[in-house]
Order: C-alpha cells, then sequence, then structure tokens
C-alpha cells in the first residue's frame, strides 16, 4: 500500500515538477530540468518494477495488476507527444549532366533537374491532421528555385476531408491533384524515379493534373477492393494542361480564345475506378481506369478526353525486413483526343490553322526491386507519340527514354538516387543525362498509400 | 396516469428492441494490426469473434504494406485493435482514411489502443533522429511482457464488452480464465529463467527490452547501431569485442531480421542465435500466446544452459 502511494506521488511530481519549475525559475537550464525529470523517471520504474515483482512473486497478483493500471491514468501526462498538426518537411536536390545543354527542353517537369549543375525542384512543407469530429485537413505547400535561383511558391494542395459520410461515401475539397492514374497523385518524393513519366507530361502539363474543385468517392460494398471517384473541377489554368491552360498554345499552336464558365459541361471532369485483389498472400494487383473530360481553349466550343489505364503488382517477402525485399511493377498507358478547333496561329497572325481531332498516345512502364533492406533498382521505360497536326509541336512528337536507377535509402529519412537516361526524340536524336538526388525528410513520420 | 400506462409498454418495446439486438449473434468482427494483439483478442473473445490480422507473423510490423485489401477489412471491422506508440504509423493512417468505418474512429468503444494502458519503456527524453528510428512514445514492443499481456487482456474485454454488451460475460469469463492461466504460466516462465538470473543477451532491433526486464535479463548490444539503421562492419565489430568482454553468448533474432548477419557474429563469440518470434504463428505451434512464450522461454533457457 505504501509503496504504491509513493508511485502515485511520484507520478504526480513527474507530471508537475517541470512546469513548476519553468513557473518559479525560467533561469533553470533545460538539461537540469531534464536531468531532473530523467532522475524521476527512473525512480517511478524502479518503485514499478518493485511492485511488478512483488505481484509476480504471487504475494497478491490482482492488486498489483490493479495498479500496474493506475499508473497510464496519469502517464498520458508526461508523454503527451502528439499534438493537433502534423508537420513535415521534405527537401529534394538534384546534381547531373545533361548531354542537350538546355536540360528544360529534355527534363519538362517542374520537379525535374532543370540545368546542368544544381537544382532544387522541391521543398515541400506538409501540414496535416484531423480538424474535427467531421474533417481532416491537409495541405502542401511547395517552394522551387528556377533555374535564375529565384523562389517561386505554389499552394499544390490544400484540401477537406470528410471523415464520416454514411453509404460509404467520401468529400474531398480545395485543391488537390486529380486521382487519375497511380503517379499524378503522388508527391515527387513518393516518385521511383528523378524525373516525371513522359507520358504524364505530356497529356497533363509540368505539374500534373492538379485543380480546385471537389471530388466523391465511393467505397463499393464488395468483398474485394474498389473505389469509384469523380473529381470536378476548375478547368482553367497552369495546371490543368490538356484544358483550359495559357500553355496549351504549345500543344495546338493557336492563340488561346477567352472562354468563360458557362455551363456545368465547363468544368473539368475525372472519373476514375481502382480495384484491387491479393493474388497470395504476398502478391497485389491494383487496376484502374481514369478518364479526364473538359473543355479546351483552342476554340470557343473545344472539348479535350484523356483515357488512362494502370496496373501495378507488387510481391514483398513474408519475412519483410523493413519492407525489403520485393518486386514491383507499374504501368500507365494514356491516350488523349484534342479537339483543336479553327484557330489563328500564335506564330504568324495571317495564318490559320484549320479544326483537327490532335491524337496523342504514350506509356511508361516501371520495375523496382527491392534488393535487401534499403537498396531499391528501378528499370523504367517511356514512349510517347501523336498523331502529326497542322501545328508541328514539340510536345507532341515520338520519344522514347530508358531510365536504369539505384536507390539508397540511409534510413528512413533521407535518401540518395543514381539514375541515368537514355532519351530519344525524333528528328533531334539521342541525349544522355546522368542525375543524381537526394532527399531529406524532417518532421512527421511519413506514411504511403500502396 | 396516460404515463403510467404508458411506461410498462415502452419498456416492453425496449426489451423487445435489446432482445433483437442479442438475437442477431453475429460473431464481432474484430481486426487486429499485429498477430499477438489478434491472438489475444481470440483469446477473450471467444467464438463471439471473428479475429484478422493485418501484418503477418513473419514480417517487420514497423514496414506492413497498407494494401487496398486492409481498407475493405477495416471498413468492415467492428473493432480495431492497434498496439499504438507509433508501430503502426507509416502505414495504418491512409489505411484509416480510406476505410471510412465510424465505429473504430479514435474515441470509439471499437478502438483499442494496446499502448495506452502500458507503461512504456524507453522514452525518449529529448526527439533527435540521429539516435535512428526511435518512437516519440517509446519502445512499442511491449507484449513480450506478460503483465503488460495481463492488462490489454482487460482493455480488450471491457471493450468487446461496450460494442457487444450480450456477450459481455463471456467476455468476463474468457478474461477470468485467461488471466488465471496467464498468472500461473508467468510464474512457471519465471521459475523457468530465475537460474539465468542477469544472463547477458543480444538482439537484431532493439526489441526485446521487456522481456530482459521481465525475466531479469540484460541486453548488453543490438546488431543494429541505432533502430531501424542497418548493422555496419565497424559497429559489429564493436558488438563482437563487447559480447567476449561481458560473456553475452545468446543472440536473438526475429523471423525478418538479418539471420545471417547473426551468425557471423556468433561464429566470432561462440554464441548461438535463438529464432525468437514476437507474433504468434510465425513457426509451428505457436498459434496462441501461451504457445509461443512457452517456446521462447524453453528456447531461452536452453540456450543459457548449453553457454554456461
Amino acid at each position: 500500500m505504501l509503496q504504491r502511494l509513493m508511485l502515485a506521488y511520484m507520478l504526480l511530481a513527474t507530471s508537475t515538477a517541470p512546469a513548476l519549475a519553468g513557473a518559479v525559475n525560467p533561469d533553470i537550464s533545460a538539461v537540469g530540468q531534464q536531468g531532473a525529470l530523467d532522475s524521476l523517471t527512473f525512480a517511478v520504474r524502479a518503485l514499478q518494477a518493485r511492485v511488478d515483482s512483488l505481484a509476480s512473486a504471487g504475494e497478491e497478483p490482482a492488486a498489483a495488476s490493479r495498479a500496474a493500471q493506475q499508473s497510464p491514468s496519469t502517464a498520458p501526462v508526461a508523454r503527451a507527444g502528439g499534438t493537433y498538426m502534423n508537420v513535415s518537411y521534405d527537401g529534394l536536390a538534384d546534381f547531373g549532366w545533361s548531354s542537350e545543354p538546355n536540360v528544360g527542353s529534355l527534363q519538362g517537369g517542374d520537379h525535374d533537374p532543370h540545368v546542368r549543375g544544381f537544382t532544387i525542384p522541391n521543398a515541400e512543407l506538409a501540414l496535416d491532421g484531423t480538424v474535427d469530429p467531421y474533417f481532416k485537413g491537409f495541405s502542401n505547400i511547395v517552394l522551387k528555385l528556377n533555374s535564375d535561383g529565384e523562389t517561386g511558391i505554389e499552394l499544390e494542395e490544400t484540401y477537406l476531408l470528410t471523415t464520416s459520410l454514411p453509404w460509404n461515401l467520401q468529400l474531398k475539397g480545395g485543391q488537390f491533384f486529380a486521382e487519375f492514374g497511380r503517379q499524378n497523385a503522388q508527391h515527387p518524393h513518393a516518385w521511383s524515379f528523378v524525373d516525371q513519366p513522359l507520358v504524364l507530361n505530356r497529356m497533363f502539363g509540368p505539374d500534373g493534373l492538379r485543380s480546385q474543385g471537389a471530388r466523391i468517392s465511393w467505397l463499393a460494398p464488395t468483398s474485394w477492393y474498389s473505389e469509384a471517384t469523380l473529381s470536378v473541377l476548375n478547368s482553367a489554368g497552369g495546371t490543368t494542361f490538356s484544358f483550359r491552360s495559357p500553355e496549351s498554345s504549345e500543344l495546338h499552336g493557336g492563340v488561346p480564345v477567352e472562354r468563360g464558365v458557362r455551363a456545368l459541361e465547363d468544368f473539368l471532369v475525372v472519373p476514375r475506378i481502382a480495384t484491387s485483389v491479393d493474388l497470395t498472400t504476398t502478391q497485389t494487383l491494383v487496376l484502374g481506369t481514369s478518364a479526364a473530360f473538359g473543355p479546351n481553349n483552342s476554340g470557343p466550343r473545344a472539348r479535350t478526353q484523356v483515357y488512362g489505364a494502370d496496373l501495378y503488382w507488387k510481391w514483398k517477402s513474408a519475412t519483410a525486413d523493413r519492407g525489403f525485399p520485393f518486386f514491383s511493377s507499374q504501368t500507365e498507358a494514356l491516350f488523349r483526343s484534342y479537339g483543336a478547333a479553327e484557330r489563328v496561329s500564335a506564330e504568324d497572325a495571317s495564318v490559320t490553322l484549320s479544326s483537327e481531332t490532335l491524337r496523342d498516345r504514350g506509356v511508361y512502364s516501371q520495375l523496382l526491386w527491392g534488393i535487401k533492406p534499403l537498396w531499391v533498382a528501378g528499370l523504367r521505360g517511356d514512349y510517347v507519340s501523336g498523331d502529326a497536326g497542322a501545328f508541328d509541336s514539340p510536345l507532341r512528337g515520338e520519344r522514347y527514354r530508358l531510365s536504369p536507377n539505384l536507390t539508397w535509402f540511409p534510413s528512413e529519412f533521407s535518401k540518395l538516387r543514381l539514375q541515368y537516361n537514355y532519351d530519344h526524340r525524333k528528328g533531334l536524336g539521342a541525349d544522355h543525362s546522368v542525375w543524381l538526388q537526394s532527399e531529406f525528410l524532417l518532421g512527421a513520420h511519413a506514411a504511403h498509400k500502396f | 396516469m396516460k404515463t403510467m400506462t404508458l411506461l410498462p409498454i415502452a419498456a416492453a418495446a425496449l426489451i423487445a428492441m435489446t432482445g433483437a439486438g442479442t438475437a442477431s449473434a453475429r460473431p464481432l468482427n474484430v481486426v487486429a494490426t499485429t498477430p499477438d494483439l489478434a491472438a489475444l483478442a481470440r483469446e477473450i473473445g471467444g467464438d463471439a469473434v471473428a479475429v484478422v490480422a493485418l501484418a503477418k507473423p513473419t514480417e517487420d510490423p514497423h514496414f506492413v504494406d497498407a494494401k487496398p485489401s486492409h481498407i475493405v477489412t477495416l471498413h468492415r471491422a467492428d473493432v480495431l485493435i492497434e498496439g499504438g506508440a507509433e508501430l503502426e504509423i507509416g502505414w495504418l493512417p491512409p489505411l484509416l482514411e480510406s476505410a471510412r468505418n465510424d465505429k473504430i474512429a479514435p474515441g470509439a468503444p471499437g478502438r483499442i489502443v494496446a499502448s495506452q494502458g502500458i507503461r512504456l519503456l524507453e522514452v525518449p527524453s529529448t526527439l533527435d533522429r540521429s539516435r535512428g528510428d526511435v518512437h516519440a512514445l517509446g519502445n512499442p514492443h511491449f507484449l513480450i511482457d506478460p503483465l503488460n499481456v495481463r492488462i490489454i487482456a482487460g482493455e480488450i474485454a471491457a471493450h468487446l464488452a461496450e460494442v457487444n454488451p450480450a456477450s459481455a460475460q463471456l467476455f468476463q469469463a474468457n478474461l477470468r480464465t485467461f488471466d488465471a492461466r496467464l498468472d500461473a504460466k508467468t510464474a512457471d516462465w519465471q521459475k523457468q529463467l530465475e537460474p539465468f538470473r542477469g544472463a547477458k543477451i543480444v538482439t537484431y532491433h532493439n526489441d526485446f527490452v521487456y522481456l530482459a526486464e521481465r525475466f531479469n535479463l540484460e541486453v548488453v548490444a543490438t546488431l543494429e547501431p541505432k533502430p531501424g539503421i542497418s548493422p555496419s562492419p565497424a559497429h559489429l565489430a564493436e558488438v563482437i569485442e563487447k559480447m567476449k568482454a561481458e560473456k553475452a553468448r545468446v543472440i536473438l533474432v526475429q523471423p525478418y531480421q538479418n539471420r545471417k548477419t547473426a551468425e557471423a557474429v556468433a561464429r566470432q563469440t561462440g554464441a548461438v542465435v535463438l529464432d525468437s518470434a514476437q507474433q504468434p504463428g510465425a513457426y509451428k505451434d505457436t498459434a496462441t500466446y501461451f504457445q509461443l512464450m512457452d517456446t521462447l522461454v524453453r528456447g531461452l533457457a536452453t540456450a543459457f544452459k548449453e553457454k554456461t
């Protein structure tokens, strides 16, 4: 009994002592406080151990287990490690060389290396947490340095997610990456290669497909995983490349027309269905089909359709150590039908480009082999092509690329990646690039979707 | 007067409703993140529960894939038992975000966080990742201590009863049986290991501190230089020196850890490598917590006997 009283007293002392010390004498160093806390913690543990050993010696097991159960009621005060928000910061840096002096013409992605030498393509502050019993909130603020060393800032994502809607539904609202295929919605630090796949760059532009809008998702009541999502997004802006983007004249060669939002059909609509089955206890397959429909600004009534299919397979050892060894394969194929209206050439106002449907297609496939803990070897193949149009766009020519790479994670919170790209653009020939990428992660533990 | 006559009718309706509740005796869907928690849920829940574990008994519980089938499993769960203390932080949050199941929301009766009732060891005084992947809330490998299991079993019984009051008596009875057996078994395990009080062991990851504390063993080194950091030759050389100096001759290795590294160290120190899973089901005939601990304690006692 005496021991239990002492235990309670010690716990009380540990939880209040630092606060009191801080209030009475703010000059006490953190080290001193820590030392005091540590010795008190030690004393409590010693007492607890004695209580436990008395119990297990068979004297009074029931009472001892009650004592053990008493400690947690006070303990959370001492170990309140959590906060209302997870904060993390991720820094990516690239270093390397390419046979193409204008690296930007080869590496179109916004988070790709931009120059021979050093690039900081992505420094990301991620905030997330539970808002209240109804919502979770997420925000990603990205800072990036361009080739002139100037800092650009973008609100990459900021959205609310419902947590308790009925009928298996979930709503998302804000600015977010559209759920199209697998990689589009992933942040650069989760990518397995230094750069964006060519086909995603062609269809969705340097930043991928994201915009402001809402998304509804439905988890099917099936025994296997099956989820349908439908996003409705604003179709204008630099991150809706195949739609009402100011940059789309690079694609169709015409002067973009001003067209506002007149009806529901002027929004970008992105449906997706994803299904997954476990083939064995160690193998999982995920299949998805996606589409994106919306207006484009080659003309007042012009429209674009993009279709995609994706396949992901992963094997992970039943005795995986930190997730290794594993094999995975990811493939995405996309097709775009861009209805280009009759338009005035951006290069020469006296020239009119005839109305036509611009068809583009592309695929990438990547294999990853997690050889042993913290080492991953990868191989990716890219292929893109487009049918000839009235305007000869460098963003539509045939191109293929082969990229082997090797990644080493010194820990979960850092990585070093070496990648070689053999890059072949039709009419321009082959280019060779070697990139070394480093990453560090601070703050909240990263959890990744499958 | 009217209320007086209505009262018995309301009471009857209430009884009928609760009666209807008990009649639908569907077993509760209990999902545990790891097989050890699943094994406890089976002991307490008996026939009134259907239990599945998300992690395999042979894999590293820190790095389970957040595969979509787990979303479906969690969507259908009546009860979720997680270890907590950041053990599942790398994979459970995205699954729960997609599972859209209020029954297992934080704070709901259907959500059990095992670590919340436990006095965790090695709670870091400062958070600094140069010390490796240290868990901010303390060491999460606490089920290897039978006294912790006793606390968690009680928690599970209380939560199950809250979720399904109709079976509360069954859960209480199962808990009493389990506790009695656990007390007897704990005394037996302590008796088996008592002759080796103070014996020195080496582990791969820092995952047997609770075992060491309960059974008066001493972990003198880990093959990982820091939690989550792969063993380096320089560190292993230090471990070998230390093992020789301290006469530590037993190395504990879980099924997913690199046994070859442990064997190499054992060869140079005359030690024995002991396969020591913490998850029931990892080896043959270890489906229950008792079988698992029996195997581990017997293995330890044999190894100590051989090596002293």
